[in-house]
């Protein structure tokens, strides 16, 4: 029996002193896993934020059902959520986790599998009552019947530890229950050495109008902390040293969090306010309830009747001289689509978020995938281009938010964010910037009425934004072709040629803007990887795990999709062999294999999951090899 | 944003009308509705910089062409999306919609019953000529049952919808109906449009010369349409006729048409009332084919705060309640420095 806990009450905030040994480890990727119902993504958040706290460079990856509520205890009703930290810089949630805890035998028959041999289980066993195991399809109870060999198994009573915790605060059953999480969160922080501070002033706010909750949330988190820290099934604890990160004031942010704030940020930088329409979509939601949120910045957030209705709202605030973006998923670009032509023929700036999830049709809608991009090349009727930017960290979530509002209005057109699943869920430690160094985006509006025509270009092709409320500057736009300066309707056969070919030029254009694109990797490097998106993490972990034990391998990342690079082709050129991975059946490398003519290796996943770094490195070793 | 500079000069037709050629079939409903409007917004005594003319995608939505305003002809149903975009954005700007009966009811019907019901402030001007004119002569959704067309050899088989009812069901703060023929009529009722603050909708039943020549000629034709055009005037009786000797009252929970000596109307004709309950005006709307003359006029008009004003409202309270500060923002709620 475990000895009774202290008093939570007499525990103050800051860590007791343990008799226990302390291990040192570089890195540890743990997964929280249990019932949806069981608040393991607000668990894995509170343990995230902790872990900034620590100093520890960090990672995460959250997985759960599209359900709401799945039934309880069952197999699709089971949520996850990882954390990789680390002492050193690291860029993936980590290939497989070390440790699992697990809340239900549902949670542990899904997850272990992913378990390295020998990681260290940490389980409910109140939990795993026999109707409990046979929701989860387990014929026998996997705590007693030896199939947990091959792992450290720690047994905690959680349930009736928590019950016991909290005796006496006239809690119902169901209250009782939903603070089990705090305690094994407490467990946790005791055997990883994360501070309690942030999560004790998390759950005041949070719970501040309920007190009894308040109370329970709190005596939880620090009963299972001293529990951790008294009871003999512990015998050490884990530090996991401060990594080496940059200099700087840091926050956790994940990537739908990153590009609303880089797009109230890119509306300051233009001086001119933000619009945001847009449609109730898995995973994009976030991004329209973060801007909801932000009107003290002037923010007109418009949730629309549907994702026409929220591009099309975009265009008309575009065309009123506001900074306009639309965000959604797969599903909601289809929708979109005509209207996005619409927007490169009145050469008016929007920019659109696509939040790419499993697809086709509803597909898997929390789970992430890169299958959209060719969908946003070429799904739209006619010679249609704009441009295209992916970001591959949630980091640049926010920057190439920035980027992708810039380009739109300085080259009136439309421009897409392909960020995905991962990407918008994920969080990492991000360094927050000094917003007095970001550069303007300033797009001037023309000036004088008299010389005023709306689709007379600038040196960059592009035509002026004047907007209504200019004097003598009244006009009219709109999805017929346009006569080459006047803007006026045109059927002519040359004009439409020549227009073509200038909305053409106009998105060819912005390659001169693109930076030279970074080589990663090793000098002598006879195989290159080419990503995009997403999968940089695993990519460049791949790589560097391959440097290290003297591979020839290398790699560029690809932020922009349209226009290419125009150092792309000459790098591509350098290597013998060059290998694209994405989440999809091969989009890029098609449009890659068509421009450049090159005999390009494809490696695709579409699991719904992000690559890991062993299935990168696998592909590199084989084409080495001269398997492939 | 730029400067909104103030047009001094007093505004006439002229300063409305484009240099474009006006393409519509000659003998077109069209010309009529674009004149009355060229007529009524120099009145209003808005400058002409701040008008935008927004439409969808048919030959009604031609119109921003011909339009010396801001302008856009966009895409089939969207119209109304895009003028609640712009409307939102820019409260300051006076926002029409030009539509026709395929584009608001059809492609873009879903959009029609959400700008209405939110009430943003746009004035939403539906071409009714029941029939596909650009696309050459199908059956719209205004089309009566059994209309025989070239999409409908054998005569329509879907149930037609009234426009007005369905802005009415939508909850639209000002529903208004006129046609293409009565100048006077047209140009009272946009210039009510135009000073109304919220969702304004106006239905014109309007002659298609070419695919659908006389669909409303009972209304239209100078024999035929004292008989059957009731005109709707707040806080008058409902007469209608030649000899203005019909009028409309209950029976039970019904209206029925009485006959009457010209001049001598009896006690019990109904009153209109524009802000009556929409019931009240729902009712009017289902009067459409004889016995009953077809209403004219203003069904309701009742003042709601706009849906862009609420925005705006909003947006003023978080300001009060937070300054704007954007570093703190960038921070959020938790951060770490690493030295």
């Amino acid at each position: 029996m475990p000895k009774e806990p202290k008093s939570p009450m007499e525990e103050t905030a800051t860590k007791p002193q343990s008799n226990k040994q302390v291990q040192e480890v570089e890195a540890v990727t743990i997964r929280f896993a249990g019932d949806s119902g069981d608040g393991i993504q607000l668990t894995g958040g509170q343990f995230t934020n902790s872990t900034g706290l620590a100093g520890n460079d960090l990672s995460t990856l959250p997985d759960y059902p599209a359900e709401i509520r799945a039934p309880a205890g069952t197999l699709p009703g089971v949520s996850g959520f990882q954390i990789h930290f680390s002492s050193r810089d690291i860029l993936t949630p980590g290939d497989a986790p070390d440790v699992l805890v697990a809340m239900n035998p549902a949670a542990l028959k899904v997850n272990l599998k992913d378990l390295e041999q020998g990681g260290l289980v940490i389980v409910n066993t109140d939990a795993f009552t026999p109707p409990s195991l046979q929701k989860a399809g387990l014929a026998a109870n996997p705590l007693e019947d030896g199939s947990l060999s091959n792992y450290r198994v720690i047994k905690v009573p959680l349930t009736s530890l928590t019950d016991g915790a909290l005796k006496g605060m006239n809690l119902t059953r169901t209250q009782v229950d939903r603070c089990k999480n705090f305690f094994a969160l407490g467990l946790m922080y005791w055997l990883y050495e994360r501070p309690v501070e942030k999560t004790l002033a998390w759950i005041e706010s949070k719970f501040k109008k309920v007190p009894a909750v308040l109370d329970a949330n709190k005596k939880a988190l620090l009963a299972g902390y001293a529990y951790a820290d008294t009871a003999e099934m512990f015998h050490e604890h884990y530090r996991v040293k401060r990594a080496p990160i940059a200099p700087g004031r840091y926050r956790n942010l994940n990537g739908n969090t990153a590009a609303a704030l880089g797009f109230v940020t890119a509306a300051h930088l233009a001086q001119r306010p933000l619009f945001y329409g847009s449609y109730p979509i898995t995973p994009a939601s976030e991004i329209l309830h973060e801007l909801s949120d932000m009107k003290a910045f002037g923010v007109r957030t418009f949730q629309a009747e549907d994702e026409i209705a929220a591009v099309g709202s975009t265009i008309g605030a575009s065309f009123g001289g506001h900074l306009a973006v639309t965000g959604t998923s797969g599903p909601g670009v289809c929708l979109k689509n005509e209207a996005i032509g619409l927007a490169v023929m009145m050469e008016l700036p929007i920019v659109i978020v696509n939040v790419q999830r499993g697809g086709p049709s509803t597909g898997l809608p929390t789970k992430t995938e890169q299958a959209d991009l060719l969908q946003a090349l070429f799904g739209r009727n006619g010679e249609s281009p704009l441009a295209i930017l992916a970001p591959a960290t949630t980091g640049e979530c926010f920057s190439l938010a920035i980027e992708a509002s810039r380009i739109a209005m300085k080259y009136m057109t439309p421009v897409f964010v392909l960020s995905d699943g991962y990407l918008a869920n994920s969080s990492e430690p991000w360094r927050i910037p000094d917003i007095s160094k970001l550069p303007s985006l300033r797009v001037e509006p023309p000036s004088d009425p008299k010389s005023f025509k709306p689709y007379q270009r600038n040196a960059d092709l592009s035509r002026p934004w004047a907007v209504p409320g200019m004097a003598g500057f009244e006009h009219r736009i709109g999805g017929i072709e346009k006569a080459d300066i006047t803007g006026n309707v045109s059927y002519d056969p040359d004009n439409h040629d020549r227009m073509i070919h200038i909305r053409e030029q106009k998105i060819a254009n912005i390659a001169k803007e693109i930076p030279p694109t970074q080589v990663f990797g090793a000098k002598n490097a006879e195989v290159l990887i080419v990503g995009w998106g997403s999968t940089y993490g695993a990519i460049t972990a791949a790589v560097r795990d391959l440097n290290a034990a003297g591979k020839p391998v290398a790699s560029i990342h690809l932020r922009h999709l349209n226009p290419l690079p125009s150092d792309l082709g000459d790098i591509l050129n350098r290597y013998k062999r060059v290998i694209v991975p994405e989440m999809n059946l091969g989009q890029l490398v098609m449009v890659l294999r068509s421009r450049y003519l090159l005999p390009l290796i494809s490696l695709t996943k579409v699991k719904g999951q992000p690559f890991k770094i062993h299935e990168i490195r696998a592909k590199v070793q084989s084409v080495l090899d001269g398997k492939e | 944003m730029p400067e909104i500079t103030a047009n001094p000069a007093p505004l006439t037709r002229k300063d409305f009308v484009s240099d474009q050629w006006v393409r519509w079939c000659p003998g077109c409903g069209d010309f009529a509705i674009l004149a009355q409007v060229q007529n009524v917004i120099p009145t209003l005594g808005i400058p002409r910089e701040k008008f935008v003319f927004v439409s969808g995608i048919g030959c009604s939505s031609r119109f921003p062409y011909y339009m010396n305003t801001f302008g856009m002809h966009t895409i089939h149903g969207r119209a109304m999306t895009i003028a609640t975009g712009l409307k939102c954005a820019r409260p300051d700007l006076q926002v029409w919609v030009v539509t026709g009966d395929g584009d608001a009811l059809s492609i873009g019907g879903n959009h029609f019953l959400h700008t209405l019901r939110r009430n943003t402030d746009v004035k939403v001007l539906l071409f009714n000529n029941r029939i596909y004119g650009l696309t050459k002569g199908q059956a719209s959704p205004t089309s009566e049952l059994g209309k025989k067309s070239k999409s409908s050899p054998m005569g329509t088989i879907d149930r037609p919808i009234n426009p007005v009812r369905f802005a009415l069901a939508s909850e639209a703060t000002f529903v208004a109906r006129s046609i293409d023929t009565d100048v006077e009529h047209q140009r009272s009722i946009l210039a009510r449009a135009a000073q109304h603050k919220g969702s304004a909708f106006i239905e014109i039943l309007q002659n298609c010369i070419v695919f659908n020549d006389g669909a409303w000629s009972p209304v239209e034709d100078r024999a035929t349409r004292d008989d059957n055009a009731l005109k709707l005037e707040h806080g008058k009786p409902l007469i209608f006729g030649k000899n203005r000797d019909k009028g409309i009252r209950m029976k039970g929970l019904s209206p029925e048409v009485v006959t009457f000596e010209p001049g001598k109307p009896p006690a019990d004709l109904i009153v209109h009332d524009e802000q009556a309950s929409p019931a009240f005006a729902y009712m009017l709307s289902e009067m459409e084919k004889p016995p009953f003359p077809h209403p004219v006029g203003v069904f309701r008009c009742v003042v709601e705060p706009t849906y862009d004003q609420r925005m705006d409202e909003q947006i003023e309270q978080a300001r009060k309640a937070r300054a704007p500060d954007l570093a703190a923002l960038l921070a959020g709620p938790e951060t770490w420095e690493v030295q």
